[in-house]
């Protein structure tokens, strides 16, 4: 028989027996539902995850420093690479070697410096950031008041709220928003005072490998407009060195800033080729941190990165997706029960039937076909009803959820994620295990005795 | 074998039981429904099985539509040993050789008369178009060309009865076995039933072989006339003396 006869006679023999094929229907139904329920919610808090964790930025990025750095001479030797005695100064020439490395987006200069901060004439002591413009789409700017930098080299601030607040003259008090909004201070200026460094001829004549370093510390001005109010630092693990005042890169790399608390600026020479302490190095995807690491090491310089958490991350995925599916399916299990049974009653009703239609030549493989071909009909109708419910409930969830955390004063999040492949996925599953359920009794419809079935009243 | 059937002159045998046996066990008990059954039917012969309850009549039917399996023996139809063939060779020939026409109608409830007659040629993968029209006809022919979507619960016994005749005749049979067609009519319904029967026999030269209760049907419609007892052939003779007339004649 064609297979466009199987199903149109499968087809008709569904309608038969409406109500107790579509109560199974509506079994497989909930089955695939609740998987595909179980699933999204897994995909769903895994992407919610992932999203937060892109954003931050913090596992895309390697820090890079010389091995030169007092911060790591107790690592002699390490992984890759020469001895810090070898290692290469961490200047400009370093940075665009590293820049030009592949899967690299960009390298930049760790530029944090404690200074002071002058706003309607008093002053006030802050950790101050420069910020390359890609920082723009970190979550640190998500509920940015004000807008970013307009260029690399605008002489622009944006201040971190409660560093904003203390602006205002008030301190931020628990749960509440200040009586005077913190965008009062957009388009308002801004003093930095810091010390500049600039090289001096040195006095006595040194050699070219060991050069004599004379430089200049002068107080210096820089007047800043503010742009924005942001939430977070987007260095937020720094802890207590968490910047408040963030400027752009080009900027504040322009102006020589002195920084005390770096033992080895007191020593480098600041000229046409500066060095840094530090360098954060933006590489396209979190799964080409590896290799990058591994040449940066190879240059000689140390690094660091976030991505071993996100490998548990994943890992703890992968598996909370494997239970949520493991779940998800006991009841498509259950489902597929309700089929086995539906075809066995059917065969039962339908003896007879069976009976006449080997009488007038079916073969075994035509009943077999028409049995299996009901089982898939049933599985496919039931997948897809399943996905569209799941789906829906997901969406009801998702609803719910930010309805629940805009009470709570939380920004809302998608924990419900339902993506195209799971809903083929889901409705291909539920026609397999339809399938597979049909088998024993497409193969009992098979080999059924034609003489026996006519008899069969 | 019967003067009529020399009288046809066609000469080629159409089935042959050879020592046939099909025996069924009921308990300890071993029940020889056909016993060492050997006898040839030529092609084209309408042959009436007759016989008591029991008699092993429906069972040699089955035997020879490829229903059921001999215990010993063989049975050939058209040449060809049926108890060499697998179950889909069987089914194959069903669909091909046979046209079989029940005493309880055997059509599906749940289909019309037209998807009734459809069944065979969708299992024969004979394309939609040509079915349709196939099926009207075959309707037509047995006098059901108006009741072509009615279900057979709406239908008398003598049309659902016509019904199964066209369903058995659709895909153009050399053999047409009838377990007691007229076992569920009233007398005229199975007088018209025989005289398609006949017309079957006569117009397309199919072999026919009916399985009756009924002595004086046989007699009137048949050419020979088979008496089974416990499984065994007790009798097997032309209609009627005067076979040698022309059946209308009768």
């Amino acid at each position: 028989m064609k297979a466009y006869d199987v199903t149109e006679l499968a087809l008709r023999n569904l309608r038969e027996s409406v109500l107790r094929n579509s109560l199974t229907t509506v079994g497989i139904s909930v089955g695939v539902a609740s998987l595909v329920a179980m699933l999204s919610l897994g995909i769903g808090l895994q992407q919610l995850a992932n999203r937060r964790l892109e954003k931050s930025g913090l596992f895309d990025t390697v820090r890079v420093t010389s091995r030169r750095d007092l911060r790591n001479l107790t690592r002699e030797g390490g992984e890759n690479g020469p001895d810090a005695a070898d290692s290469p100064p961490l200047n400009e020439s370093a940075r665009q070697r590293i820049a030009q490395l592949p899967n690299v987006g960009e390298a930049y200069p760790e530029i944090r410096f404690v200074t002071e901060l002058r706003f309607e004439d008093r002053p006030h002591l802050s950790v101050v950031a420069a910020l390359p413009s890609s920082a723009r789409t970190t979550d640190a700017f998500e509920g940015l008041e004000g807008r970013f930098f307009s260029s690399d080299t605008a002489a622009e601030a944006i201040l971190e709220r409660s560093f904003a607040q203390r602006l205002l003259g008030s301190s931020p008090k628990p749960g509440t928003n200040d009586s005077r909004p913190v965008t009062a201070l957009l388009g308002k200026p801004l003093t930095m005072r810091y010390g500049e460094r600039t090289a001096l001829p040195s006095a006595t004549a040194g050699s070219a490998d060991q050069p004599d370093t004379a430089y200049s510390v002068t107080a210096r001005y820089q007047n800043l407009t503010i742009v924005g109010i942001c939430d977070l630092d987007p260095d937020s693990m720094r802890g207590q060195s968490r910047a408040r005042v963030f400027l752009p890169l080009k900027l504040t790399e322009g102006l020589h800033v002195m920084d005390p608390s770096n033992l080895r600026d007191t020593t480098n020479v600041p000229g046409s080729s500066p060095t840094y302490s530090a360098l954060e190095v933006r590489v396209d995807s979190p799964q080409h941190i590896p290799p990058v690491e591994a040449a940066i090491k190879q240059l000689g310089f140390e690094t660091f990165s976030l991505l071993d958490a996100t490998k548990n991350l994943r890992q703890f995925f992968a598996v909370l997706d494997l239970f949520l599916g493991i779940f998800g399916s006991l009841a498509l299990t259950v489902a597929s029960i309700g089929i086995i049974n539906t075809l066995v009653m059917a065969i039962l009703e339908r003896r007879r039937e069976i009976g006449i239609m080997k009488a007038i030549g079916a073969t075994d493989h035509d009943v077999r076909g028409l049995f299996f071909a009901e089982a898939g009909v049933m599985g496919g109708f039931g997948g897809a009803l399943g996905a569209a419910l799941g789906w829906a409930l997901g969406h009801i969830i998702n609803g719910g959820t930010n309805l629940y955390l805009k009470r709570q004063h939380i920004p809302p999040a998608e924990i419900w994620f339902v993506p195209w492949w799971l809903i083929t996925s889901a409705i291909l599953f539920a026609i397999i295990v339809s399938l597979v359920s049909g088998l024993y009794p497409a193969r009992r419809a098979a080999r059924l005795d034609p003489v026996e079935a006519l008899r069969y009243e | 074998m019967t003067a009529a059937a020399e009288e046809k002159g066609n000469g080629s045998i159409a089935v042959r039981t050879d020592n046939l046996c099909r025996h069924f066990r009921m308990g300890e008990s071993l029940i020889p429904a056909v016993d060492r059954l050997s006898l040839e039917i030529r092609s084209a012969e309408f042959v009436a099985l007759l016989g008591a309850s029991g008699s092993g009549k429906s069972t040699l039917l089955n035997l020879i539509a490829g229903l059921d399996r001999p215990t010993s023996g063989s049975v050939a139809v058209q040449g060809r040993d049926l108890a060499t063939l697998g179950r889909d060779d069987l089914a194959r020939y069903r669909l091909r050789t046979v046209g079989m026409v029940f005493q309880s109608f055997n059509l599906i409830p749940s289909m019309t008369l037209v998807e009734n007659v459809e069944l065979p040629l969708r299992f024969a993968e004979v394309d939609r178009a040509e079915r349709t029209d196939l099926c009207q006809k075959a309707l037509e022919r047995v006098g059901l060309g108006a009741r072509l979507h009615h279900r057979p619960g709406e239908l008398s016994g003598g049309e659902q009865q016509r019904a199964a005749l066209a369903r058995a005749l659709i895909n153009q049979p050399r053999l047409l076995l009838a377990d007691e067609p007229t076992g569920n009519l009233d007398s005229q319904t199975g007088r018209e039933i025989m005289n398609l029967l006949e017309e079957c026999n006569r117009s397309l030269r199919m072999t026919v072989i009916m399985v009756t209760h009924e002595r004086s049907l046989a007699e009137r419609h048949s050419e020979r006339l088979i008496f089974l007892a416990d499984g065994r052939l007790v009798d097997d003779r032309s209609a009627a003396p005067a076979s040698l007339a022309p059946r209308e004649a009768r």
